[in-house]
């Protein structure tokens, strides 16, 4: 430890005159070979430096090459790509020629990489000390015996408990934040001047990414080691980064000081960015005045009269669309454990009224998938009871939950996975609606049609697959499915999680729009509170299957009683910058934009 | 542990007597007649005295009704007695355990030579830089498996023995004459091993964990070695116990191409006669490999990858 401090200290002296940036690229050019024989630019021209010491954020969405310009500074593209023009030097060192072999000796010793998802980055046959070691190893700074004892010292530097016991363990037996800890201690064993974190936490819970975040500032700011962060979330990098660069489609737009960049971006796409930004300064959506002219919906609604569902007249108004009476949900685990059952909803108790929004919001583990399932009656209660439209619906079953589940229809988190790749859009449209019987053919044509313009999604999309849409337009496309059936209860589980910032901003524009036009009713499933602050009206938070709070969303996420509440209250990124990245997204951007358009990538 | 071999074997007993049972009826069935067999009349029963014909059902108490049959070479059987072989007249089991040794030595050898072979072949598709030559050596495995035992046998023979006198083509004397049928019989095992391997390997290899291995600055040959092969060998394994049953088979015909004394043949020439005792030991003996084969591997998965745990294996108590 002592020696690494020597060295980091040399290092920073033979620096100091004048100062060498641990990384500098210049003109960067990275292209892909795509299958049909062209070459797709990832990056185009990219200028960046990342001083000794400095945390630099890399910051853009999917497709912006900010992953790719991380990966080329470890020579680590994937396959098919190649960096064509410029210069990447580190320490002053021009590296942009070196040999495949030559570039052994850099990464891991030079630069450090932290890789995204934890869960699948370690090597599940291998322990997870010797994994750590193997850096050592590689770059003959110890022999195997005394690179697996101080193994276990940078085990503990990474912040992890008993690191002598964890060192002896499988990947499978630890939790994603303790290996992303040890992928920390991975990247930082041979002690490089700087480390590479790619969208470290973005597959972690919330207060599990801010705990890791804040552990890897210190280390690498007690080492005096250079951090590139790559990230999607202007939060992470508000709070995080000395520095902002700013990736849009391969091109840096924009980069300067995190206060510069936040406080008084000059690009449009940077301000763009921000406004897009959930935080809980930013209050809830609210939707554009009623429009004058009839909708395209209601214009529909006549001749698609026969696909109308009977109206729920017979229930009074006061009863809310979905209630669960403490709700318990245990499910059996395989004999020979120690424990008989894992209880994933613990008693919970909930009302969502009609035409408002229930978010539940938990971390992963917390029941939260589980109590939509229930409430959609894909699982059945152990215990308690559900209750839909003011009736008890618990043992329904047969015919009966089939007519049942009109009523009640479902977005999912992944638009890549919920919409089946063979069916054109008109098809995944029209699904529910033949499921149904309802309408003629000419009649679900034409209510499909309805459906797709009131998600703002052009008439051409009628046939074509889904898998010519972006991430947005596909999430697009299940709504209109979820909504064919005018249900009275939409889940929506995790529905923006999967999508960039600006198309997740332009989704929740959408759903709030849609629930004022029609009086919809929504379960909203999320772990982002910030997500959650711009669209609910009532909060419940779980944990581990509990309900710890519930009340509206103004009281809950502003003054929150519990401590686990406040403690995920506190783990929102973005809260360094929140006044100004507030700002000028104050004003609900839902008016500005009623029919956002969005770019096919 | 013990609970889970336990039951694993009770399982195994079942396949047995499964095997048994299907195999006793199945021979049962057949049209013609074991005596008849027996008698060296090639089953026409016609043409013998039906006193002779009479006395032989008698001996192997093939005038009994069928179910008596069954119980009574069921209840032999469980003792290892097979009864007596209707041709030579020697007990069964003890034909069949004189054949077993050279056969156990064949397979035995072209086992290791397709474990081997198929690893070997698999690492050089993926390893080397030349695009060209991986996609040359990838193409080999297919076409091992396309290659009929017997073809490939019959071509070993013609130019390492009759063209080059290298080898000698026939017979279980010394390693020589184990060489061609040993090549020839590991030839499709282990090149369908190398097929299921190369693609897994290619699959392992994109995985982040590989990624984050070049990230430490881990070369080619760490890479591949050290984090992708024993990752990669984990649905190969599974093959194995399937090889296995493979090599039984391909030694039947194997043995007969190269004139082997061993249990393949041993095999063809029962059925031919039809001679129920010796072919419902060699069933039984195969099933039995069969079992402890997959019971064999199934024990060593976890050794192989962690994440598998016995449901009934102690745990360590958590902290």
């Amino acid at each position: 430890m002592t020696q690494l401090q020597e060295d980091a200290a040399a290092r920073t002296a033979g620096d100091a005159t004048p100062p060498t940036p641990v990384l500098e690229v210049t003109g960067l050019e990275v292209g892909y070979r795509t299958r049909d024989g062209e070459v797709y630019r990832a990056v185009r021209g990219v200028d960046l430096a990342v001083q000794p010491g400095e945390v630099v954020a890399l910051v853009g969405e999917s497709g912006s090459g900010k992953s790719t310009t991380a990966h080329a500074a470890l020579h680590l593209l994937a396959r098919g790509g190649r960096v064509t023009g410029g210069r990447i030097r580190l320490a002053g060192r021009d590296v942009s020629d070196l040999t495949d072999r030559e570039w052994q000796d850099v990464r891991g010793r030079e630069v450090g990489l932290v890789p995204q998802d934890p869960t699948v980055s370690l090597n599940p046959v291998q322990r997870v000390g010797d994994q750590v070691a193997e850096v050592l190893v590689i770059h003959g700074l110890a022999r195997r015996r005394e690179a697996r004892r101080r193994a276990v010292g940078l085990l503990g530097q990474a912040g992890i408990p008993d690191p002598a016991a964890r060192a002896r363990q499988y990947p499978h037996q630890l939790s994603g934040g303790m290996r992303q800890r040890v992928l920390i201690a991975v990247a930082i064993a041979a002690d490089p001047r700087l480390v590479v974190a790619d969208e470290p936490t973005s597959a972690l819970d919330v207060t599990v990414q801010r705990r890791i975040l804040d552990h890897l500032e210190h280390l690498v700011r007690e080492r005096g080691t250079a951090l590139l962060l790559i990230t999607h979330d202007l939060g992470v990098a508000a709070d995080r980064a000395d520095r902002i660069v700013v990736l849009e489609h391969g091109v840096v737009v924009e980069q300067g000081t995190a206060a510069e960049v936040l406080g008084t971006p000059r690009h449009p796409y940077t301000r763009q960015l921000i406004a897009a930004a959930p935080s809980l300064a930013s209050g809830r959506l609210v939707a554009p005045a009623p429009p004058t002219a009839p909708t395209a919906s209601a214009v529909a609604a006549p001749r698609a009269s026969a696909a109308t569902p009977a109206a729920p007249a017979a229930v009074p108004p006061a009863a809310p669309v979905l209630e669960l009476v403490d709700v318990r949900k245990a499910f059996p685990l395989p004999r020979g454990g120690d424990r008989r059952e894992v209880v994933a909803v613990d008693g919970v108790s909930l009302r969502v009224e009609r035409g408002r929004t229930y978010a539940l919001v938990g971390e992963s583990g917390s029941g939260k998938s589980t109590t939509a399932r229930l409430a959609l009656h894909l699982e059945r209660p152990t215990s308690g009871s559900v209750r839909f439209r003011g009736e008890d619906v618990t043992g329904v079953r047969g015919e009966a939950l089939r007519r049942l589940r009109r009523g009640f229809q479902v977005v999912y988190q992944s638009p890549y996975a919920s919409l089946d790749p063979r069916f054109t859009v008109e098809q995944v449209v029209a699904e529910p609606l033949q499921a149904y019987g309802i309408g003629t053919r000419a009649e679900r044509a034409e209510r499909v049609r309805a459906l797709l313009h009131d998600v703002a999604l052009p008439a051409d999309a009628l046939r074509r697959s889904p898998r010519e849409l972006s991430g947005g337009q596909r999430q697009r496309v299940a709504i209109a499915r979820a909504l064919a059936l005018r249900p009275d209860l939409v889940v929506l589980d995790e529905p923006v999680s999967a999508l960039d910032v600006s198309v997740q901003a332009q989704i929740l524009e959408l759903l709030v729009r849609l629930q004022a036009e029609h009086d919809l009713t929504y379960l909203f499933i999320s772990h982002d509170l910030a997500v959650v602050r711009q669209v609910a009206d009532e909060v419940g938070v779980l944990h581990r299957g509990r309900l710890v709070e519930h009340g509206p969303a103004d009281r809950i996420l502003l003054d929150p009683q519990q401590a686990y509440t406040r403690e995920l209250v506190a783990a929102i990124p973005g809260r360094r910058y929140a006044a100004p990245a507030a700002h000028p997204s104050a004003a609900p951007p839902a008016t500005a934009v009623p029919h956002p358009t969005e770019e096919v990538r | 542990m013990g609970r889970y071999i336990l039951r694993r074997a009770a399982q195994g007993l079942f396949v047995l007597w499964a095997a048994f049972t299907i195999a006793f009826f199945v021979l049962y069935l057949l049209p013609s007649d074991p005596a008849a067999l027996a008698a060296g009349a090639g089953g026409e029963v016609a043409d013998v005295d039906p006193a002779l014909l009479d006395d032989l059902r008698a001996r192997y108490g093939l005038d009994r009704p069928v179910l008596v049959q069954y119980v009574d070479a069921l209840g032999g059987a469980v003792r290892l007695d097979f009864g007596p072989s209707y041709q030579s007249g020697a007990p069964a089991a003890s034909l069949v355990a004189a054949a077993v040794p050279q056969t156990l030595l064949l397979t035995g050898v072209a086992l290791a030579l397709a474990v081997v072979g198929g690893v070997v072949l698999a690492v050089a598709s993926v390893l080397p830089r030349s695009r060209a030559l991986r996609q040359v050596l990838s193409a080999l495995p297919p076409l091992g498996v396309a290659l009929p035992t017997f073809f490939i046998g019959l071509v070993l023979l013609q130019w390492l023995s009759f063209r080059a006198g290298l080898l000698p083509a026939i017979g279980n004397v010394g390693w020589q004459s184990l060489v061609l049928p040993a090549v020839t019989l590991a030839i499709p095992p282990g090149a369908q091993l190398a097929q299921v391997l190369s693609r897994s390997l290619r699959g392992t290899l994109g995985e982040p964990y590989v990624e984050t291995a070049r990230a430490k600055g881990a070369g080619r040959l760490r890479v591949q070695l050290g984090h992708a092969l024993r990752n990669a060998a984990i649905p190969a394994f599974t093959m194995l116990g399937v090889m296995v049953g493979a090599l039984l088979g391909g030694a039947v015909v194997t043995e007969t191409v190269f004139s082997r004394v061993g249990l393949g043949r041993l095999t063809v020439q029962s059925v031919n006669a039809q001679d129920v005792p010796v072919v419902l030991a060699v069933v039984v003996l195969s099933a039995l490999v069969f079992v402890v084969t997959t019971l064999v591997v199934d024990l060593l998965y976890p050794l192989l990858d962690p994440r598998i745990e016995r449901a009934s294996t102690p745990r360590t108590v958590a902290a």
